[in-house]
């Protein structure tokens, strides 16, 4: 699948280190994907890549939602089921199932791991007024992962932190 | 013209610091009369001071001048080599290097201890020096009054043989203004008595300039003890005043100049500041800020490689490139009558690609002479502070290593180093009773053992008192009162957090910090480190290390669905398991008998929380591994091949893993973990110790979870 | 086109002199110390020396004597790029057969503007 003709004019590459959403551009575009039957969304500039899914290497000891870690051109990149990370729907593993490769450069390093999603679904051109506060009413998925939410057409789209995702959580020793 | 010459502050900056470490050797072997050692001494000081002149770090050069001037009273023999003078120049070296760094960072430096040792160094120079090296008495001296100068210039006739040419000499002059040239013939023998070799002429100019005096003798300058030379202003009362300054502004020339005073002396004059034409005045010092305001960039890291490692290099690249093109004539048009050909085309190919990685990895890999060669002075130093005798003996130093691995080992080894003279060497005293040579030995030893370093650091003092060492670990708790261990064991218990043996705590191996440091800092460059030590004979601390961190020798192992890399450096054996020799001990410990030894199984399928068919103990295999001095026997399914992997972490895109040291990418592009041997180890023994208290808060489940 | 030798042991110092020359389209050979630039020098013509005075093997004096005994270095400027700012340096420097000298601190606007006075 190619991103870049997805995101038509929107260069993939350049400088873009803004904290999670840039707001001061209008705008935006956002890559929507499928968990269960909801509708999420990530800043298409932090998208590296998206791949099928292929089973990774195993990470000894790590939580299940890490699956383990795949050779994408020679770099090591560890890839998170966000099903069950954020508990919803089934991790099955079909022939739509793609891994979405999000790079996020902090100050301090680029960290670039795999999200498994349901399906990709669109590219949203979104201005930034449009993308409203999330209400605090729980639900699967933490705080901290949502930016806020797009109407599209009828339907909602959450859209989800990329600094807050790619931090990796410390796992202990299951003993 | 401007040309920028920052681009060579690094390679400056590289050279400033083999100076000084050769200032410093230097200084450390000094003995009185070796005229040739004060000579490099002093090169590398002369070239430092030069050097950080033109790159206008002049607190580098203000101290060196003193540094420089000591030793050239030392090298014309004006000074006799006094250990006091050896001693304040070791000083000086480390504030050269504290100057030259902080030069570099553009951060600031210690003043306290640059001027005690500047006031110190200026004291021993008899308190004649003044810091400042070249640039004193700044002033405005031999303003051009007139509009010009008459000038007599009668050259020797030797002139032309020291490379001078009269014509260059009067067009650098009429660039400064207008020139009219009479030449004086009169001198001009005969025909036959013409000796082509020799300059006859003399002139008389005229140049109409609004330059300095100084400006014009500056021109002459290289010529003056070779000619007679008179300068003469020609005064024009009638524009005196107000159309020299005019004519200054208006050219826009600098009239500053910064001269040597030498008793008003013509030829000593020095004009250091180049006059130039420019639209802005700009005076000397500014000249200078801006010079210091050039970025020093810091160490990018950059690697010093010999030309035969490149030629090597360069020549496989040909190998190479012949059989790449060879295998791709041979798949233009291939047939099955050319498998043979290919299979030796693939064989060359494997050669050749094996060559050229070792070729490549030797381009990173120094000397160990650059970690060995700050010990003499540590040693010398310490001797003073400790008040024994003592010498270095450094062999092996041309042994190679990476260079990141050198990098990381360079602070372990000065702590080993100051163990050995601080714990190790008796006082003289002590070494006399017991019949030893005063001057105690500490050697510093480097050799290549199969796929590693060995770096032996080694004392001929007192040895490790075993019966004092368990006193000390049963009294902090470290150990059972009771425990029975074996040598190794208890020099092991050195390397425990918070353990330390010295009767006194002293400044120079602190308070039993570090050596556990030393441990995790080597296990974390994957090596190890044993002690053997003889009572009263001494100690040896061996450090066992791998050559590059990029690539490993492993062992492919397979546990379920997954492959595993063990480095080969770790395995003791791999073994087929025979039931017989399988013993269940206390409960629940699975031990293998291996001859003598009875070996802890660790199933890795287990402690990684994998699903396999092969559970059984005696249908897997075991691998004996040996971690911190420990052996423990790997269960895995299956052996595979051997291979060397790269070594990629996990640290990048994810987080340390405990039991795994990184990630490779094998043949057919998957990922593959590699084993943390001394990790595994550690996995085990913690596991062990929670079951340990689980079992005794009475539950047993999850015990029998994990054992056997 | 003008041919240069250039004799330092500092690299920094060799690398500089050399950038600065053919930046200002000089043509440049290097030189570690006087044994290189003598063994240099033996095997080329050159236009100009530039040489250090205090180098290890050969020093810059010793360098200019041996050169001026070379007979296509008869007149050959010589220049001492050096630190020694003492008149003594400067004379030894002269009966060795030096043809002038470039005070350190390096400068290359002043290193251009001087080699000037001793070739085109």
């Amino acid at each position: 699948m190619n991103i870049q003709a997805m995101a038509q004019d929107v260069p993939v590459e350049g400088e873009h280190t803004v904290e999670g959403i840039d707001f001061i551009t209008s705008g935006d575009q956002y890559l929507t994907f499928l968990l269960a039957q909801e509708q999420y969304a990530v800043d298409i500039l932090c998208v590296e890549e998206i791949r099928s899914w292929e089973q990774p290497t195993k990470i000894p000891n790590a939580p299940s939602y890490i699956k383990g870690v795949i050779n994408m051109r020679g770099i090591i990149v560890p890839i998170v089921d966000l099903r069950l990370k954020f508990n919803i729907g089934k991790a099955n593993y079909l022939e739509t199932t793609v891994v979405i490769v999000l790079t996020y450069q902090s100050e301090e390093k680029s960290r670039t791991i795999g999200f498994v999603v349901d399906a990709v679904s669109d590219v949203l051109n979104v201005e930034s007024v449009d993308i409203k506060p999330a209400p605090a009413f729980g639900g699967c998925v933490g705080q901290q992962y949502i930016d806020g939410l797009i109407n599209s057409e009828n339907k909602v789209v959450t859209v989800l932190n990329v600094a807050h995702l790619q931090q990796v959580e410390k796992h202990r020793l299951q003993g | 013209m401007s040309v920028d010459l920052s681009q060579f502050i690094p390679s400056f900056l590289e050279e400033s610091f083999e100076g000084l470490e050769l200032m410093e050797s230097g200084l450390l072997n000094l003995k009185p009369g070796d005229n040739e050692t004060i000579h490099s001494i002093f090169r590398a000081a002369h070239s430092i001071k030069g050097g950080a002149g033109t790159f206008g770090f002049d607190s580098v050069t203000e101290f060196t001048h003193l540094v420089e001037t000591l030793l050239d009273e030392m090298r014309d023999g004006r000074r006799e080599v006094s250990s006091a003078d050896t001693e304040i120049l070791l000083e000086s070296v480390d504030c050269m290097r504290l100057l030259i760094e902080a030069a570099r960072d553009e951060q600031d430096y210690d003043h306290d201890k640059v001027s005690t040792t500047s006031a110190r160094l200026s004291e021993t120079l008899g308190g004649q020096q003044s810091t400042d090296s070249d640039s004193e008495n700044e002033s405005n001296v031999n303003k051009n009054d007139g509009c010009g100068y008459n000038i007599k210039f009668i050259p020797e006739h030797s002139l032309a043989k020291t490379g001078n040419d009269p014509i260059f000499l009067f067009s650098a002059l009429a660039e400064l203004g207008e020139l009219t040239i009479s030449a004086n013939t009169e001198e001009l023998p005969a025909l036959m008595d013409i000796d082509a070799q020799e300059l006859y002429f003399s002139w008389e100019l005229t140049l109409i300039t609004t330059a300095e005096e100084a400006e014009v003798i500056e021109i002459f300058e290289w010529v003056e003890d070779e000619c007679l030379l008179e300068l003469e202003p020609i005064v024009n009362k009638a524009n005196e005043e107000p159309t020299n300054n005019i004519s200054d502004v208006a050219d826009g020339v600098i009239n500053e100049l910064s001269v040597e005073s030498s008793l008003g002396e013509i030829e000593n004059q020095e004009v250091l500041a180049s006059t130039k034409v420019d639209n802005e005045p700009e005076t000397a010092t500014g000249e200078k800020s801006k010079t210091s305001k050039t970025k020093a960039k810091a160490d990018l890291g950059s690697i010093r490689v010999g030309v035969d490692k490149v030629d090597s290099l360069i020549n496989l690249m040909g190998e190479l490139v012949i059989t790449q093109s060879m295998l791709s004539e041979l798949g233009n048009d291939f047939d099955m009558s050319k498998v043979e050909r290919l299979t030796s085309g693939l064989e060359q190919l494997l050669q050749n690609t094996k060559e050229m990685q070792e070729s490549v990895m030797r381009i990173r890999m120094l000397p160990i002479s650059f970690a060995f060669n700050r010990f003499p002075r540590l040693v010398h130093d310490l001797a003073i502070k400790t008040g024994k005798t003592m010498e270095l003996v450094i062999s092996g130093e041309q042994t190679e290593l990476d260079k990141t691995v050198m990098e990381q080992i360079g602070d372990p080894l000065v702590h080993l180093v100051r163990n050995a003279a601080d714990h190790g060497i008796e006082s003289k005293d002590v070494r006399l009773a017991n019949g030893k040579p005063e001057k105690g030995t500490i050697s510093l030893d480097a050799y290549h053992q199969g796929g590693n370093i060995v770096i032996e650091i080694k004392d001929d003092g007192a040895g490790i008192n075993r019966q004092t060492v368990l006193d000390k670990a049963i009294d902090k708790g470290l150990i059972d009162a009771n425990a029975i261990l074996t040598d190794s064991q208890v020099y092991d218990l050195l390397f425990e957090p918070g353990f330390s043996t010295a009767a006194e705590v002293t400044d120079i191996s602190g308070r039993g910090v570090g050596m556990d440091v030393v441990k995790r800092n080597i296990q974390a460059l994957g090596g190890r480190i044993q002690v053997e030590s003889v009572l009263g004979k001494g100690s040896t601390f061996k450090v066992n290390l791998p050559l590059t961190l990029a690539i490993l020798d492993g062992q492919l192992v397979k546990v379920g669905t997954e492959t595993y890399i063990i480095p080969l450096i770790s395995i003791v054996e791999s073994l087929q398991i025979d039931n017989q020799l399988i013993n269940r001990v206390s409960g629940d410990m699975v031990l293998y008998r291996l001859r003598d030894d009875n070996v802890p199984v660790l199933p890795i399928y287990q402690m990684f929380n994998l699903e396999t068919e092969c559970t059984e103990i005696d249908k897997a295999l075991l691998v004996v591994v040996e971690g911190d001095g420990q052996k423990v026997g790997l269960m895995v399914d299956d052996l595979l091949a051997q291979q060397q992997v790269v070594i990629k972490s996990l640290n990048d895109n994810y987080q340390q893993v405990s039991g795994i040291s990184g990630a490779t990418i094998l043949g057919d592009g998957s990922v593959a973990m590699i084993l943390d041997i001394p990790g595994i180890i550690n996995m085990a023994l913690e596991q062990a110790q929670k079951i340990q208290r689980v079992r005794t808060d009475g539950n047993s489940n999850v015990a029998a979870e994990v054992c056997l | 086109m003008t041919k240069v030798l250039v004799v330092d042991d500092s690299n920094s110092i060799r690398d500089m002199v050399s950038f600065t020359l053919k930046s200002a389209g000089y043509q440049t050979v290097e030189a570690k110390d006087g044994q290189d630039g003598l063994s240099k020098a033996q095997t080329s013509d050159f236009d100009l020396v530039i040489s250090d005075v205090n180098m290890p093997n050969m020093d810059g004096i010793s360098l200019c004597s041996e050169l001026r005994k070379l007979a296509n270095f008869k007149f050959t400027p010589i220049l001492m790029l050096t630190t020694e700012s003492s008149t003594d340096m400067k004379m030894r420097g002269k009966s060795a057969g030096a043809t002038g000298w470039l005070v350190k601190p390096f400068n290359p606007e002043k290193l251009l503007a001087t080699i000037k006075r001793v070739v085109k």
